[in-house]
């Protein structure tokens, strides 16, 4: 057998960076995918681009109120007068960038609402989806019933009820976003443990007498991944589109830092004076979501073709 | 309108005087990203009426893409490259689908490997019998329904008129196989095409099934294009095979031709890779063919078996040899056919070969007396939701008890859904035991895994089935065969690589592998994989479940031989499942017969396959197919299939299929009421039937050949 072995991957072990990308380069191979990569890869750049530089600095009021765009401000300004496109650019930090801790002590951790509150729901999610599908019996029943009794409110309800409970501020939101969106993510991967489980790696670990959180965690977990992955990007689309909604609402991310939502109310309230303070933002949180949700359609159709 | 076409066509049917299929060098092409694979490269043969045509070779060799060829199944990206498809005459290649559908009408038939997916399972048998001729000949319902069920009598099977009422999971798999082939023949086709329409099935009601189809062809005049990559099932219903390699047909003739003198060196290397029934390990060898098929892309220039070839010379790589007849008229793709001289063949130095250890009579490791594992189901009604009516168990495994001496094999067989797995299953401890007594080393081993200690669990590993399910896909394979090593701490972390490449050469796969992935390696040596994830904490025992029947004959004769030597060099004991007779025969020491989770027979492996045998040993072993034109067997079938294991028969619970059962005391009326003795022969070979043991060894033998040669 080991005659006329072709030299396959000759050894050298892969990095982690280099799975990773290894599993979302296929991307480029599918058409929206790729302009969903390009649409997100924007924002990012801009993000990054804001943390240096800005046309204006995004807070103080320099310009005439509710400018349309034009040579000095590209976007306009908003009704005190602040450059449009610094507040944008400055906006997407706090979505993909940063986390504010509360107190005034302008200690920021790496890592956006967005993303932290997508890893949040990820985590505890694969928790309780491994749990259920893998313990099954009576655990399966008590988690999927306190989930989906969780999924029967609407969510708009449930982020209404933390903040107030809570109050406002970077961690609440992300806690908001975990608790809404650990049910579906526990959903998902229940199910793909229940398929797994079957599997007769999963007996050949139960017969070392692997413990269970091995067996979980180490076994059946990175099997789940790719699905896991998609749907991982689909919700930070659905991520910001609520930190959009609860900004509109006067409930999202506190300032100073410029909210995309809280954007697009403020400068509601001018609508037929200046309809451009409106569309910007409104945009800037469109193009996101749906960038995200094109590069996860197009992750899925690839990784999808090659699983056989 | 459909009734005169198929008056049209049957006319032409009986007009045409030659083949019924001629297939002259085809070539098939899958276009794909980045060019086009030829998947079968060269192919000419012909099938005339009433003849019954084999293809063998083994997985990827490019046989069922020939049948798809002909029906024109080949899906979007196929197409007939090079040569001709005649069907009655008429070219099939070229042709739009509308006119091939006009053409074949209603001539072509194929009958596939699952049952369970040509049937609609929504619909009654009898609808979708009747379809066939109400659609395609425009015949009245009354009529239709009169022909469906004398097709169905036509192919035994019993009560035809109320299997018509029934659903395709009302009846059991080799009967939904028999609706199948009913249907395929109600239009009396000129061509039935058979892609390994037994291979899912149990081998007594593959016998049945094979026996059917050997009747059709006799009295039905249509051409049978049978695929099949299991060779004995050749011998018994094909006149003339084909042998596929890498998508050329390497030799091709009359079948008892073939298995006397074959020519091709690759057909003399399938032979040589399978057990023969009755052959065991110490008096006979397998030889693996070396090397791996080549796949479709980089085929070699000359001839394609050449790089595994023992007789391969510089010819044979520059030159693709020519499909040429021989003065036998065996077809022959070989440049030196006639120089080649089996008989003075020696294993190429490549070639694993296992070194066998005499094993003596030992201490035993594993004693199980009287070990019980039933099931509890839950019914549905309100009654059982509340508890109010007595509960009802699946009685997998009833009353097992054996013993397994150190360094022995125990081979297990019997049909799906014996108790086989679940026996091992609850030996390895994966389920725990209902009642009885089980001993391994000296330690209870009733419990299930959870209560036992992890110096015992080190000493249990078992080998599975599937190899595609066997490995993590996420990790690599050095990963997954240290993991044993540093779970029970045999080797020091810094040495579990060393160790792990130690094993993978003893697995012959060598250093290269520590780093791959699963999905870069073929079946077989995932399979290598497996073992050695098996044998890394140097266990004890070693359960096998099925290890080889999901892989090619040639990949399995590796890895029973990987196994023996393996044994041999670690003393290891194993429990070996299959339901291949002659693999287990071949490949253990003692033989235990499962029948609806009883032991019906046990003993040592050449006892089993002799004269005395259990009426349910004689009657598996005379359903085997065996590769051999010329032996002759026992003709003996059972009636029915497999009673459920929820309400096992009374008595022996063989009975009502037992065809032996007239012997038995009171022309066998205590087997259904009471339960047989255990009556042992010699040397620890124990039978459990009523039927005397003296009547017993008169029995003959189910083998026998007519000449020996």
């Amino acid at each position: 057998m080991t005659v006329a072995q072709p030299a396959l991957g000759a050894s050298k072990r892969p990095s982690r960076l280099r799975k990773l990308w290894d599993t979302l380069s296929v991307v480029l191979n599918s058409r929206i995918g790729t302009v969903g990569l390009a649409i997100v890869v924007f924002w990012v750049v801009i993000a990054l681009l804001s943390l240096f530089w800005t046309p204006y600095p995004p807070n103080s009021s320099l310009f005439v109120q509710n400018l349309p765009p034009n040579l000095t401000n590209v976007l306009g300004t908003d009704h005190l007068g602040r450059d449009l496109a610094s507040r944008l650019m400055q906006g997407t930090q706090v979505i993909l960038l940063k986390t504010r801790l509360p107190g005034d002590t302008h200690v920021a951790i790496p890592g956006g609402v967005a993303l932290w509150g997508v890893f949040g729901s990820l985590f505890l999610g694969a928790i309780l989806g491994l749990n259920a599908g893998y313990r099954g019996g009576w655990w399966d029943q008590v988690i999927m019933q306190v989930l989906d009794a969780l999924i029967a409110f609407p969510v708009i309800v449930l982020y209404l009820v933390i903040i107030a409970a809570l109050g406002q501020g970077d961690l609440v939101v992300i806690f908001a976003i975990t608790i809404t969106g650990a049910p579906g993510v526990a959903r998902l991967v229940r199910s793909l443990a229940l398929d797994i489980k079957t599997r007769d790696y999963i007996r050949a670990a139960e017969t070392r007498g692997e413990s269970l959180a091995y067996i979980m965690y180490r076994e059946i977990l990175p099997n789940a991944r790719g699905p896991l992955l998609v749907d991982a990007m689909l919700r930070v689309g659905y991520a910001i589109f609520a930190i959009g909604t609860l900004g509109f609402l006067g409930l999202g991310l506190p300032p100073p830092d410029p909210d995309w939502g809280n954007m697009v109310n403020e400068a509601r309230r001018n609508i037929f004076l200046n309809q451009w303070a409106v569309i910007f933002p409104s945009l800037a949180i469109a193009s996101l979501v749906v960038g995200l949700n094109l590069f996860a359609d197009g992750l899925r159709e690839e990784i999808t073709r090659y699983q056989k | 309108m459909a009734t005169t076409t198929s008056l049209d066509t049957s006319s032409i049917t009986y007009g045409h005087t030659g083949p019924v299929l001629k297939l002259e060098n085809v070539a098939i092409a899958y276009k794909v990203r980045g060019g086009e694979i030829e998947a079968v490269q060269n192919v000419s043969f012909e099938i005339n009426r009433g003849e019954s045509h084999g293809l063998v070779g083994e997985s990827g060799c490019g046989k069922s893409t020939v049948a798809w060829a002909v029906v024109n199944f080949l899906g979007a990206n196929g197409y007939v490259k090079r040569g001709s498809i005649r069907f009655l005459g008429r070219e099939l290649t070229g042709r739009s689908g509308e006119d091939l559908r006009r053409l074949r009408g209603d001539q072509i038939a194929m009958v596939y490997q699952d049952p369970m997916q040509a049937l609609n399972p929504s619909l009654r048998l009898g609808d979708q019998l009747k379809e066939v001729l109400t659609v395609h000949r425009g015949m009245a319902d009354a009529e239709a329904a009169r022909r469906s069920i004398e097709m169905l009598e036509r192919v035994y099977m019993p009560d035809a008129a109320d299997v018509m009422r029934r659903f395709p999971h009302q009846i059991s798999g080799g009967q939904q196989q028999r609706v199948v082939i009913a249907m395929a023949l109600l239009n009396n086709p000129a061509l039935l095409i058979m892609d390994e329409p037994t291979t899912a099935l149990d081998v007594t009601v593959e016998a049945a099934v094979l026996d059917l189809i050997a009747d059709l062809r006799r009295e039905f005049d249509t051409a049978i294009m049978y695929i099949t990559h299991n060779l004995g099932v050749v011998a018994r219903v094909c006149s003339k095979v084909g042998v596929m390699y890498a998508g050329e047909m390497v030799e091709r003739g009359l079948v008892e031709q073939i298995f006397k003198r074959p020519q091709h060196p690759y057909t003399q290397g399938l032979m040589r890779c399978v057990p023969k029934l009755g052959a065991d390990k110490a008096s006979s060898m397998l030889y693996p063919i070396r090397g791996r098929v080549p796949p479709p892309h980089s085929r070699p220039i000359g001839c394609v078996f050449g790089p595994r070839c023992d007789y391969a010379q510089e010819r044979c790589r520059m030159e693709r040899p020519a499909l040429r007849t021989m003065p036998n008229g065996v077809q022959v793709r070989c440049h030196f056919a006639e120089d080649i001289d089996p008989s003075q063949w020696q294993p190429h130095e490549d070639v694993e070969l296992p070194t066998l250890r005499e094993v003596v009579a030992s201490e035993p490791i594993l004693e199980v007396q009287h070990l019980k594992k039933y099931y509890e189901v839950s019914g549905s009604t309100i009654k059982d939701i509340l508890g109010l009516r007595p509960k009802s168990y699946v009685k997998a495994v009833e009353d097992a008890t054996f013993t397994v001496q150190k360094g022995r094999t125990l081979g297990v067989v019997g049909e799906s859904g014996c108790g086989k797995s679940t026996l091992i299953k609850t030996i390895i401890g994966l389920e725990d035991s209902t009642d009885g007594k089980a001993e391994f080393m000296g330690f209870d081993i009733t419990g299930n895994i959870a209560s036992r200690d992890i110096k015992l669990i080190q000493e249990l590993q078992m080998v599975f089935q599937n190899p595609d399910s066997t490995m993590n896909p996420s990790y690599t394979v050095g990963q997954q065969i240290g993991r044993p090593m540093v779970r029970f701490k045999t080797v020091p972390k810094k040495q579990v690589r060393d160790e792990v490449i130690k094993i993978l050469q003893a697995m012959r796969l060598g250093e290269t592998y520590y780093d791959r992935l699963p999905r870069q390696l073929s079946g077989g040596e995932k399979q290598r994989v497996g073992i050695a994830r098996a044998l890394a904490s140097h266990p004890n025992l070693v359960l096998c479940d099925e290890p080889v029947s999901a892989l090619d004959v040639s990949v399995q004769a590796a890895i029973l031989n990987l196994l023996l030597d393996a044994q041999s060099k670690l003393g290891t004991t194993m429990v070996f499942i299959a339901h291949d007779l002659s693999v287990v025969r071949f490949f253990s020491d003692d033989v235990a017969v499962m029948y609806l989770g009883q032991i019906m027979e046990i003993g040592p492996a050449e006892a089993i396959y002799a004269p005395p045998y259990h009426p349910y040993t004689e009657a598996l072993l005379s359903a085997v197919p065996i590769p051999d034109p010329t032996a002759a067997q026992k003709h003996i079938r059972l009636e029915g299939s497999v009673p459920s294991a929820l309400n096992p028969p009374s008595g022996c619970r063989f009975h009502t299929r037992c065809p032996q059962r007239h012997f038995a005391p009171e022309g066998g009326a205590v087997c259904a009421t009471q339960i047989p003795p255990w009556q042992e022969t010699d040397n620890g070979h124990k039978i459990f039937c009523h039927i005397p043991l003296e009547t017993l060894r008169t029995f003959d033998p189910v083998i026998s050949h007519k000449e020996k040669d």
